[in-house]
Parts: structure tokens; sequence; C-alpha cells
């Protein structure tokens, strides 16, 4: 029996963390993601989970991480410039390869910019923010089910590939409301325990699967440490050859599993000119212009980034073997604009329609714009 | 245990010895009276869990034979927030310094201790940045040189124990590396204390601080630090200015007041009959 709910974007990802099995959220107020943190402070003790409101956003990331080494799986949930506190901690949790999801409500920026107006602007410090190189996974929701549905894979990711995952949403889908349909049967991923205490290695390499990964108190008296370590986690900070294995390994898990990660969904691209590229609150423009531009015999489809990193360079490259043309419609200045202009052929126009101010783009934007590049 | 063994030795980390910290620095001192204190609270070391930040005091939990967390400078008290709050069953220990905790990481010393979160810190009070090598601190006495303070510091310390437990903290002392029962002993009170407790131990750093300072040896700064030593009873009856460049020692709080993980869990107890849940991660259906 599934069940049906009425319910906020912001309020369908408390729930989409709960059904996880989140258990401990550390986060800091921020419009326009409050209202995941006010759920889960309402939710979590009906559950024997812990909530706390911390200091700051570096401090919320700092609790998370120290969460979800005691056993339990963490989140927080930001816009922008707490995103941009973060930043520090996140880099720690890639190195140390703890399991936590960070949800960001994306609003107007830079800095403080417009709190309760819609933006994408934060993609690329998903993708780069802290320092160091590393491979972020992101979903992006572009509905109030799929605000449930991406926050539930973000801790399975997070818990197959032992890294932070981000949800990348908007204030749009954050503070609209939808129904959503929640089966029974939802697949949850649950951390394994190590078995032998005395061989187990923290860090060492898993080809094609996971390292498992104890809780503190377990007896396993693991060291975790940002520094540069070897598989025991113990700090090894001159040599090159253990911090590019490491470094190298890190992202290799992601990049090697691109298949397993990269999701994206598509319309009408087998004979299109034109394809719309968009993720979050724009896929419902695009969608739209692609239904009306196909009823006006145009050959027009979409491809909508469900995961934005690790970036979907295969999906996007095979679904766009045929077209003359991309739109990439974003709330931003062409932010993912240039990462599809960076792996798509040099003989393949790339349009972009950002819109910063607060709005996402319209059908009749996206609309025009197959018009002015003169799709027949 | 063979004769070269010292009797803590199976508490430590045997393959990372030797340690990097320098001939006379105080660490070693202090972790033998952390044991020591350990010991005398007659805790179960195995379900110890100890957090540091960034720093040579926040090295210490590497070499110890224990889960340990070593994070990001400043942050160690969000670390271990999350971490007590996740399985409150743990004991957890936070080892730390006067740059990382009253400096970078100074708002989450003051809300941690607010919070009376049941975590035991041990803040290594070496007055000057060691690590990064000899730049003034939050604790560099007025008028103390350092690298960014070639021609003596200006600003006026923070008063550390005394700062936490106005800040709320259950205990909150203060003792230097020469005092080493009365280190103890805190160290023990602090680990029983329910709430937050906060040892700060002023100790020697021969190679930045002393360098600078022309103390050039272990001896001269513990010389020096012995006779700047007052304890808090006789400081109560002094004048503010004669305390200027003193080091006070003693205990700065000491009572009772309800901890943080338990007011959660007594909420979500009372409310909605659930003990917190631990080790949730691991299990497919909650």
């Amino acid at each position: 029996m599934s069940q049906e709910f009425f319910i906020q974007g912001n309020e369908a990802c408390a729930k989409g963390a709960l059904r996880a099995g989140c258990r401990f959220f550390a986060g800091y107020p921020i419009t326009p993601s409050t209202e995941v943190a006010e759920t889960l402070a309402r939710e979590l003790p009906k559950v024997g989970g812990s909530f706390v409101q911390m200091e700051d956003e570096i401090a919320s990331v700092g609790a998370i991480i120290g969460g979800s080494w005691g056993g339990t799986k963490s989140m927080t949930a930001t816009s922008g410039p707490g995103l941009s506190l973060m930043q520090e901690n996140i880099g720690y949790a890639f190195i140390s390869e703890t399991p936590i999801v960070i949800v960001d409500v994306q609003r107007g920026s830079p800095s403080t910019g417009q709190p309760t107006m819609a933006a994408q602007g934060d993609m690329m410090q998903a993708r780069w923010g802290s320092h160091g190189d590393y491979e972020p996974i992101a979903l992006s929701p572009s509905s109030v089910q799929e605000f449930f549905d991406f926050t539930i894979k973000a801790f399975n990711l997070a818990e197959q590939f032992r890294t932070p995952v981000f949800v990348m949403a908007d204030e749009i889908i954050g503070h609209m409301r939808e129904k959503i349909v929640v089966e029974d049967d939802i697949e949850i991923i649950p951390r394994q325990m190590p078995e032998d205490k005395d061989n187990y290695l923290p860090f060492k390499n898993v080809e094609n699967g996971t390292n498992p990964m104890p809780a503190f108190g377990e007896g396993f008296n693991i060291h975790v440490t940002g520094l540069t370590h070897d598989e025991r986690g113990y700090p090894d900070t001159n040599d090159p050859e253990t911090h590019n294995d490491l470094v190298q390994r890190l992202c290799d898990k992601v990049l090697n599993n691109c298949d397993k990660i990269c999701s994206v969904k598509s319309k009408s691209c087998e004979d299109a000119d034109i394809i719309i590229i968009s993720y979050g609150a724009p896929v419902r423009s695009a969608i739209e212009a692609v239904s009306v531009a196909r009823s006006e015999g145009k050959k027009v489809g979409y491809i909508k980034l469900d995961t934005p990193w690790p970036f979907p360079e295969e999906e996007i490259k095979n679904l766009s073997s045929n077209a003359s043309d991309i739109i990439v419609a974003e709330m931003n200045l062409g932010q993912m604009y240039y990462e599809v202009d960076r792996v798509l052929p040099n003989d393949v126009n790339i349009h972009l329609i950002g819109k910063i101010g607060g709005l996402m783009p319209t059908p009749d934007e996206i609309l025009s714009k197959i018009n002015e590049i003169g799709g027949n | 245990m063979s004769s070269d063994e010292n009797k803590f030795t199976p508490y430590m980390r045997k393959d990372r010895l030797p340690h990097i910290f320098c001939p006379g620095c105080g660490n070693g001192t202090i972790m033998n009276a952390f044991l020591k204190g350990m010991e005398k609270a007659e805790m179960d070391f195995d379900n110890i869990a100890m957090v540091s930040g960034i720093g040579c005091s926040s090295r210490i939990p590497g070499y110890m034979n224990c889960d340990s967390l070593h994070t990001t400078h400043g942050r160690a008290l969000s670390f271990a927030t999350g971490l007590k709050t996740a399985n409150k069953s743990l004991d957890v220990v936070v080892f730390t310094g006067d740059g990382d905790c009253a400096s970078i990481g100074g708002n989450h010393l003051i809300h941690a201790a607010r919070r009376n979160i049941n975590l035991t810190v041990i803040c290594i009070n070496n007055n000057i940045y060691g690590m990064t090598g000899g730049q003034i601190s939050p604790t560099s006495p007025k008028g103390s040189f350092g690298t960014t303070a070639p021609y003596g510091n200006q600003d006026t310390p923070f008063n550390l124990a005394e700062l936490v437990a106005a800040a709320g903290a259950t205990y909150s002392a203060r003792w230097t590396t020469i005092q080493i029962e009365n280190l103890v002993t805190s160290i023990k009170d602090g680990l029983k204390n329910p709430g937050f407790s906060f040892i700060e131990v002023v100790t020697q750093c021969p190679t930045y601080y002393g360098r600078k300072n022309k103390l050039r040896t272990p001896t001269a700064m513990v010389a020096i630090m012995k006779a700047n030593t007052i304890f808090k009873s006789s400081a109560d009856r002094m004048r503010e200015r004669d305390l200027e460049g003193k080091i006070v020692v003693g205990e700065f709080a000491k009572k009772q007041k309800a901890e943080f993980t338990e007011n959660i869990e007594r909420i979500s107890e009372e409310k909605f009959g659930n003990k917190t849940v631990i080790n949730s991660a691991y299990e497919t259906e909650l």
C-alpha cells in the first residue's frame, strides 16, 4: 500500500531523510531551507533520533561527520551562504570517507543576495567549493516527489560510496507544494559493520564494492584524520605516492562508477534537432516547451540532469548525437552551460538561457529561443 | 611488559611511535597525567573516543589506541558534539590547544560549554602556535614575543578557564605541567562529571615560546611558570592589577546542571516513549 501526501518540498526532503534512516540532523537556520530543520526538529524525537541546532554551519557539518562516525546516518540542510561556510569540513568528509548528506536549497546569490528567491548559483560550489581534488555526487530534484526520492537516493549513495552527497534543490522546489506518493518498498542501503577487528583497514581500496565502516565504540580503534593517510588511517604527509594514491582512489571510486551513479531522464531526443538541458525547477519549463514545440511539429527534446555531479558526460553525448543545437536553461549565468560546452563536439551550437533574479526560465522564453534558433 | 615499557604503553598505538613532539614539550607529561586520571576515574578505556582539532596538542589522540577523530582546525568540539549526540554511551574526550579552541574554535567552545554536553576537554595552553612556528595566540601574555608579534604582543589574553565557566560549563579547572597531582585529580573529576568539563593545562613550549621569549630551556620555562603560579584561593583575595601575568590555578566551576544529550533523550522518552537509537545506520528497517 502506497501513501499519498500533499506537502511542501522541504517537508518532503525531511520525510525522505527519515525514510532513509537519518537519525541525526545538525543545522543552522537559513532561508529558504529552514523548514527541513523545523520538520526534523519535530519528527526526529518521535523515532529516537536527535536534532541539534548548531552555532553555525561550520559546526553543523562537523557535527554530522561526528554523528556519522557515531554510527548514525546524518544530514544537514542549508542555502548558499551556509554552504560557503561548510566547505572546509565537506573536504574533510571527502578525505575521511564519511557518508553524510548535505541539502542545499539554493537562493539568489552571491553573498546574502535574495534570501527568498530561487537560484541555481551554487552548482559550482558543490563541484569545487572545498580545496583540493575530489569528485562530488549531487542530485537535483525538479519536483516535490523528487525531493523526497532524491534525498533517499542521496543517503543510499553516501553509504554505497562512503562519501558526502549533495542534494542541490532550489527555492522553488523547496517551497512549492505538490502531491507525493510514498511506496512501501523503497530500497534503503544500510551501513556494513566490518567483521575482522584485527585485520580491518578502514581506508583501503575496495574495487566494486564498499569498504565497511565501523562505528566508534565497537572496538576497531581506528584513527580518522584529514591529513593524507595510509590505509590504516595513519598520517603520512610527506610521501608523494601515498597522497597520489589516496586522492586518485577517492576520485576513482566515483568516476569509475559513473554508470551506477549518473542519472538523466530524457524525452524526444532521438530525432531532435534542438535539445534543452536543465535540472531542478527549470526542468518543468523545459518539459512544457518541448510539448508545445512538438505540437507545432518542431523536432525538440529535453535532457534532465538528475545528477549534475558527476557530470553525466556519456549520457549527454549519446542522447544529443543527432542534435545541431543545445539550449541549457538554468538559474545562473551559465554554470552547467560550460560543462555541456566542454563535452559536446565543436559543431554543436550551445545556447544559454541563464536567468537570475529569482524566477526560473519560462516555457515561453525557451520557445522563443527555439524559434530564434529556427527549429523546424 | 618489557622493562623499557611505560606502564601506559598498552594504551598507545605502538606502531605510531616515536611521536612528533619536541624535546622538553609538555604534551608527554599531560598524556601521562591523562592516563593516570583515567585510571583513577576507573574509566573503561575501550569506551573512550578521542576527538581533536589541529595543532601539536591535537596530535595526541593519534597516538592513543582508541577510536580517534583528528578533525579540522578549531572544529573538534562540533565533531565531538555530533559523535556524543549520536552515541551518548561513549566517553568522548577532546584534546585541543589555545589557538585551536580559543581562537578559530572560540565560538564552538562557548556553545559546547553553554549546552553542558558531556565531553571532557583537555586544553593544552602553551600560549603560542607551535605547529605553524611560533605565532602569538589568544592566550599569549601581554608583551610576549612571537613571530607575528616581533615588537611584543599588545593584546589582552583570554582567561580560558574563567571564560568557559562563565559560558556554562559544569566543571572548569586550570593547572600547569608542574601541579601534576592536581591535574590528575581534575582529569579524574572531569571524566566523571556528567557534563561539560574543561581542563586547561598551561604548558611549556621551549621550541617556540621559549626561543622567542629568552626562555630557551624547558627548565627555564618551568621555573618561570612556577614563579608565576598562584592558587585560586590566594588569587581570590588579590587585586586584579596584581594578578597581571600570573597563572591562577585551581577549579573555576564545579556544579551540577542538566546535560545536553540527556535532555534530548528525556524529550523523546517523555513525549514519545523512545530511547535515543544507537548505531541505527546499520539497520535495514527502522
